[in-house]
């Protein structure tokens, strides 16, 4: 049970500035997912807090308390690799039990604990395994049942589905979010898989290179992404952008004229004046087949991906994506009219910002 | 068996015999004589009399002539089978020889004399196997003290290297640090110097610290190798770094990442270090000679040299106590040898 905050955290390696001064709380048995692409500084930033990596300038804060220079094992930490990182030469038992040891825990406890934690991830048959003798969903849980036993104040996960293969990454999701439901600790969570993230966490913080873009809870951050970036990543396939110029600045929405696609009419408000350059963007699921009053856009079909529950179909000329619920009959070449709902589209500036909407989504959560 | 025999008639896939099986076998056969020759040389002829050794023409087995005691003559005489002239096919004993003529004695009719051509002589052989060279060499010689110097010396100086190095190398490959690589480099370099430049020095701080006549004067000077330090460098780099954050994370001491977790994943590299250790120490020459100069405190090797006088050689007890000396090392290179190959290719060539 703790709390985490950052503040202003900056990471040099040399002259290079890696992390860019990165401040959010984390609140009390919150599930926090750090998501972004390769590179963003996501793996950096949860070793500067389990304190594998020294912090540059900046505090890191564990229930109010400063934490810079408090070795990593003294933090009550604990976190599990992306490798795993179980000692081949030790049983599942050893390896559970090895944390423990080191801090002079009695035998019987020592014992009491690993069978709880064994008991809790279904590890009682393996106990006696070497790690090899075990299959990658078996790890991955020995790697969590020797962060359990330590009974961390936090847990940190370093991107820890990503050896496993689609599958049991699915099931695995699903038995972290029970123990974060069991156990009610704070957890974060480190990944580039943004399915991970939305189903996950309680709250996501999206970072690319070295900073935070967006930091809000799942579907907030999927309706209302506060810049373009976070509007491409979080989503899949991803949103449908279109750049163009500022028509009409009316005070219901932004009227843009898109080259080659047409007028589009919007419900972002905020400045923005005649002759701006903007991006509008709508997600795939949003767009609908057919022809209605404004908003309309046509186009050819390049390709046509049938999942039998939902169809893709990837446009050319504009390049746009369009999710159909069902099957559908178009195929290659095709020409075809789709329908941009006004409600659905964001609008972003000529640095990638959002520009505000009349009336953000709520998300059903929210409303209810 | 089926699988020797299979082994030993192995073709390149062909039904038949190809030609390249046959010239791979030639040089094979050639090859086991070249490097197993010697070897089974010296064994045969560590059990061969001291006559039988300078026979000539040389043989493999441990032929010698046979000799017996003939009344009226002092010391034993050699048989000899008569090949020509008035005695041919009798078998005597030869009391001299002078130029051209023998003078032999019939070992059942001891009083008469009988002079025959040095040239229809031939020596009557037989096969023993002259264990006393082994049996002597253990009662005559302080041999148990010998090898147990020589144990000692191998097992204590060979924990010492594998611990000194393995710490050495688990901070020049798991710790940053500044001028870690220059000084793995010097470490390296000293590999260039040879030992024996650095004799007379190192006998000299050897002989400040009263540690001639010491086995610890061969034990401490050894204990730090700079192969050692690289073997184990090069494998434990191969060790992931997430094994030592994870133990990190686990609250262990950096002792007790040592101990508990790079020692252990590091086995290989130091079975084959061990291995070597083991050769070196127990093959050691030069440097125990300098340092050890009463006989108390002989290894096997300087013992052995001890045989080879100025004037006179013994061979057969030298012979025996080659393979005597070679023996340990053998069955531990035998035992040992998936590990030493296991171990070099991944420590190596890395």
């Amino acid at each position: 049970m703790a709390t985490l905050n950052l503040r202003n955290i900056v990471k040099r390696f040399g002259l290079v500035d890696v992390i860019h001064g990165i401040s959010f709380d984390i609140d009390d048995g919150e599930f926090v997912v750090f998501v972004g692409p390769s590179g963003c500084g996501k793996s950096t930033l949860l070793r500067m807090i389990c304190g594998l990596e020294s912090v540059s300038e900046g505090e890191v804060l564990i229930d109010g308390r400063v934490m810079n220079v408090i070795p990593a094992a003294r933090r009550g930490l604990a976190l599990v690799f992306q490798s795993y990182a179980l000692y081949p030469h030790m049983t599942v038992y050893q390896n559970m039990a090895f944390g423990l040891e080191n801090l002079g825990t009695p035998k019987a406890e020592i014992q009491a604990r690993v069978a709880e934690a064994a008991r809790m991830l279904r590890l009682e048959p393996f106990l006696q395994r070497k790690p090899t003798a075990l299959s990658g969903g078996q790890r991955q849980r020995v790697a969590i049942g020797r962060a359990i036993v330590r009974e961390p104040k936090v847990f940190l996960f370093d991107e820890p589905l990503s050896n496993l293969d689609a599958e049991l990454r699915v099931g695995m999701r699903a038995e972290i979010a029970q123990l974060h439901r069991r156990l009610k600790t704070t957890m974060i969570y480190v990944t580039h898989d943004q399915v991970e993230a939305m189903t996950m966490a309680d709250k996501i913080v999206v970072l690319r290179s070295g900073r935070v873009e967006q930091v809000g809870p799942p579907l907030e951050i999927y309706n209302n992404p506060a810049n373009q970036f976070v509007a491409g990543f979080i989503g899949s396939p991803r949103m449908n952008f279109l750049t163009g110029r500022v028509t009409v600045a009316g005070p219901d929405g932004l009227t843009v004229e898109v080259p080659a696609v047409g007028t589009i009419h919007t419900r972002a408000v905020a400045p923005g004046a005649p002759g701006q350059e903007v991006v509008i963007g709508i997600r795939p699921e949003h767009i609908s087949q057919g022809h209605r009053a404004t908003n309309n856009v046509s186009g050819i079909v390049a390709n046509v991906e049938q999942l039998g529950g939902l169809s893709y179909i990837r446009l050319n000329d504009p390049d746009m994506t369009v999710q159909l619920s069902g099957q559908t009959r178009l195929g290659f070449g095709d020409r075809t009219e789709i329908n941009l709902p006004e409600a659905d589209i964001h609008v972003f500036d000529a640095q990638g910002l959002a520009i505000a909407r009349a009336e953000p989504v709520q998300s059903m959560a929210a409303l209810a | 068996m089926a699988a020797l025999t299979r082994m030993l008639s192995a073709k390149r896939g062909f039904a038949h015999w190809d030609w390249t099986d046959w010239i791979s076998y030639v040089y094979l056969v050639f090859g086991t004589l070249l490097m197993f020759g010697p070897v089974l040389w010296l064994v045969f002829s560590s059990v061969k009399s001291p006559s039988g050794l300078v026979e000539f023409p040389p043989t493999l087995l441990p032929w010698e002539q046979t000799r017996v005691s003939v009344p009226g003559q002092t010391a034993s005489l050699p048989l000899f089978k008569i090949a020509e002239g008035d005695h041919a096919g009798q078998t005597l004993a030869e009391i001299r020889k002078i130029g051209l003529q023998a003078t032999m004695v019939d070992p059942a009719k001891p009083d008469t004399t009988i002079r025959v051509p040095a040239a229809g002589l031939k020596k009557v052989m037989h096969l023993r196997a002259a264990w006393e060279n082994y049996t002597d060499l253990i009662a005559k010689l302080n041999f148990g003290l010998y090898l147990w110097n020589t144990v000692f010396i191998t097992i204590v100086a060979t924990a010492l290297t594998l611990l000194v190095n393995s710490m050495a190398a688990f901070a020049l490959s798991k710790y940053r640090f500044k001028g870690r690589e220059p000084v793995f480099m010097v470490m390296l370099a000293t590999l260039m110097i040879p030992p024996t430049i650095v004799l007379v020095p190192n006998y000299l701080i050897a002989a400040v610290l009263g540690l001639t006549n010491s086995l610890w004067g061969v034990i401490w000077p050894a204990v730090a190798t700079p192969t050692g330090v690289f073997i184990l460098r090069q494998y434990m780099l191969t060790l992931p770094d997430d094994l030592l954050e994870a133990a990190r994370m686990d609250n262990a001491s950096e002792w007790r990442i040592y101990w508990r977790i790079v020692l252990p994943l590091s086995a290989p590299a130091l079975a084959v270090l061990a291995i070597f250790s083991v050769m070196w120490r127990w093959n050691e020459f030069l440097w125990p000679m300098v340092v050890l100069s009463r006989s108390e405190s002989f290894t096997l090797q300087l013992a052995l040299n001890s045989f080879q006088g100025d004037l006179e050689t013994q061979w057969n007890y030298l012979l025996a106590m080659t393979v005597v000396t070679l023996l340990p090392v053998t069955i531990i290179f035998l035992l040992l040898q998936r590990y030493i190959t296991q171990g070099i290719a991944s420590a190596g060539v890395k």
